[in-house]
């Protein structure tokens, strides 16, 4: 794979806190329009890489890259965190600028309150990317209509069930436009009911080819929306690979454990 | 009770509220709300100098006694050669010291905004400012306007003490009147019914920016 087709590149990326080392050195490559599904056990540090790849956390070593926009000028941007004495303010525009290319959809929304639905949406490309507000609403709207909610587009947040504030929390980061798409868990708050609509809408973007990295303990889901499956165990990735193999013929033994276990509690 | 009296200093004493108490609260509260806000904003900045400096300030201010801080404003500026005026002098006073308290309440406030909307305010790409601006300093206001309101009431009275640096408001009038008429019960009880009608008007106007605050917020 040349490194234009890939969306995102990781190499060796190791985190502690204080004396907790949660990374130890993973390495992730996704091409575009591919999903990559991270399991593992709680603890394993999967949110962790998450907020690393959306600039919320600053890893201590590793790097990564993620590639331009189609059809844009500007080639791909790599973050090296190996490089300790960077100034903080070198470093925060680092950050600032892999953040630019993907957007994150939380475990518990974090959807603005003080806001609407739309103004939810709209927020970042108005405010921070700086387009036109009537282009930004219309695509705003394009956008909750495909997940059901545009009739609830002047809705405050609370006036939401917790699936509808998840979708909404889904059509925020895609109104950024972002190269990648990061899910943590993104159903795991949800009441069973409220699930399905929500992987529906996941699942969707899926096919319709944007690249997306899915932290999620719904098996059946990963199996049917990922092209691989990444498992990892405290800091490191343990197998990956196609999701039916690593989710039915797993080879390592704690990735068989871990696999029967989830199976079980359904 | 000497009910001619009563209504005769009525009239100069409400001339007093409206001409000295309400715009010295008025002004001093939106000054002090402005200083605490820089303040608070420093507090919880990661920098320890700017962090440093605004403890030092809330110390400072809640640690000394306000007749205190009038003072030596008033009388002791002159002394270094800063001679100011009785209402420069109270304005400034009362700011200072409102932008001490309430400085705490809005810091408070800020922290009390659940880290995740910090998160979703750098994910969509705004930089710390822009989230402070338009995602958290938002809820913080819903949060502080009950004990800011409580600030605001406790200037009113508060204010009765730029009496001693000879502005005119609404207590200083009582004391010229009481001092000339010698009714000091009348006069004192009076000032002090007008202070309590104002704190009244003022709790209801307090319900009612809390309710219209509260329409993001589920019940
Ligand atoms: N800000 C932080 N400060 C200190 N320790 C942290 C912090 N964030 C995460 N950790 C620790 O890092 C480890 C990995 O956490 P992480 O949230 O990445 O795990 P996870 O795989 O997402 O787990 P879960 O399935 O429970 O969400 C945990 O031991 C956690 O306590
Ligand atoms: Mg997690």
């Amino acid at each position: 794979m040349s490194p234009t087709d890939a969306v995102l590149q990781v190499r060796g990326l190791g985190k502690s806190f204080g004396s907790n080392t949660v990374l130890r050195g993973i390495d992730l490559d996704i091409p575009r329009g591919k999903v990559v599904a991270l399991i593992g056990p709680s603890g394993s540090g999967k949110t962790t890489i998450l907020r690393s790849l959306n600039g919320l956390e600053t890893p201590d070593g590793g790097s990564v890259t993620v590639g331009a926009r189609d059809n844009s000028a500007e080639g791909p941007l790599t973050v090296d965190f190996g490089d300790a004495a960077l100034p903080k303010k070198a470093r925060a525009a680092q950050l600032s600028a892999l953040r630019d290319r993907s957007a994150m959809v939380f475990q518990h929304y974090n959807l603005f309150p003080h806001m609407t639905v739309l103004q939810n949406v709209i927020e970042g490309p108005v405010q921070v990317q700086k387009r036109p507000r009537a282009e930004v609403v219309a695509e705003a709207e394009k956008l909750l209509d495909r997940v059901g909610l545009l009739e609830k587009k002047d809705a405050y947040p609370f006036e939401l069930s917790g699936g509808q504030q998840q979708r909404v929390g889904i059509v925020r980061a895609l109104a950024l436009k972002p190269q990648l798409l990061l899910f943590d868990e993104p159903t795991s708050a949800l009441d069973p009911e409220l699930v399905d609509d929500v992987l529906a809408v996941i699942k969707e973007l899926a096919d319709e080819g944007w690249t997306m990295v899915i932290v999620t303990h719904e098996l059946a889901f990963a199996r049917q929306t990922a092209d691989e499956v990444v498992f990892m165990a405290d800091g490191l990735v343990v197998e990956r690979g196609p999701a039916s193999q690593v989710l039915r013929h797993p080879k390592e033994e704690r990735t068989q454990a871990f696999v029967r276990r989830l199976l079980h509690e359904i | 009770m000497d009910f001619d009296l009563f209504w005769s200093s009525l009239g100069p004493m409400l001339l007093g509220a409206l001409k000295g108490t309400i715009p010295l609260t008025l002004a001093s509260f939106v000054l002090g709300l402005l200083i605490a806000l820089v303040i608070a904003v420093m507090r919880i900045s990661s920098n320890k100098v700017a962090s440093g400096v605004g403890r030092i300030y809330v110390s400072i201010i809640r640690g000394t006694p306000l007749l205190v801080q009038l003072f030596v404003i008033f009388y002791g500026l002159p002394a270094v050669g800063v001679k100011l005026d009785p209402w420069p002098s109270a304005i400034i006073a009362f700011s200072l010291n409102v932008g001490g308290y309430a400085a705490e309440i809005i810091r408070a406030a800020i922290l009390s905004v659940p880290r995740g909307q910090w998160e979703a305010g750098h994910m969509i790409g705004m930089s710390r400012n822009q989230t402070l601006l338009r995602i958290i300093l938002p809820q913080a206001a819903r949060v502080s306007v009950p004990p800011l309101s409580n600030t605001f009431i406790s200037l009113v009275k508060d204010t009765s003490l730029a009496s001693l640096i000879l502005v005119t408001e609404l207590f200083r009038v009582a004391q010229q009147v009481a001092a000339f008429s010698q009714e000091f019960m009348l006069l004192y009880l009076e000032a002090a019914l007008i202070y309590w009608v104002i704190c009244l008007i003022l709790s209801t106007a307090q319900t009612r920016v809390e309710k219209r605050l509260d329409r993001y917020v589920a019940h």
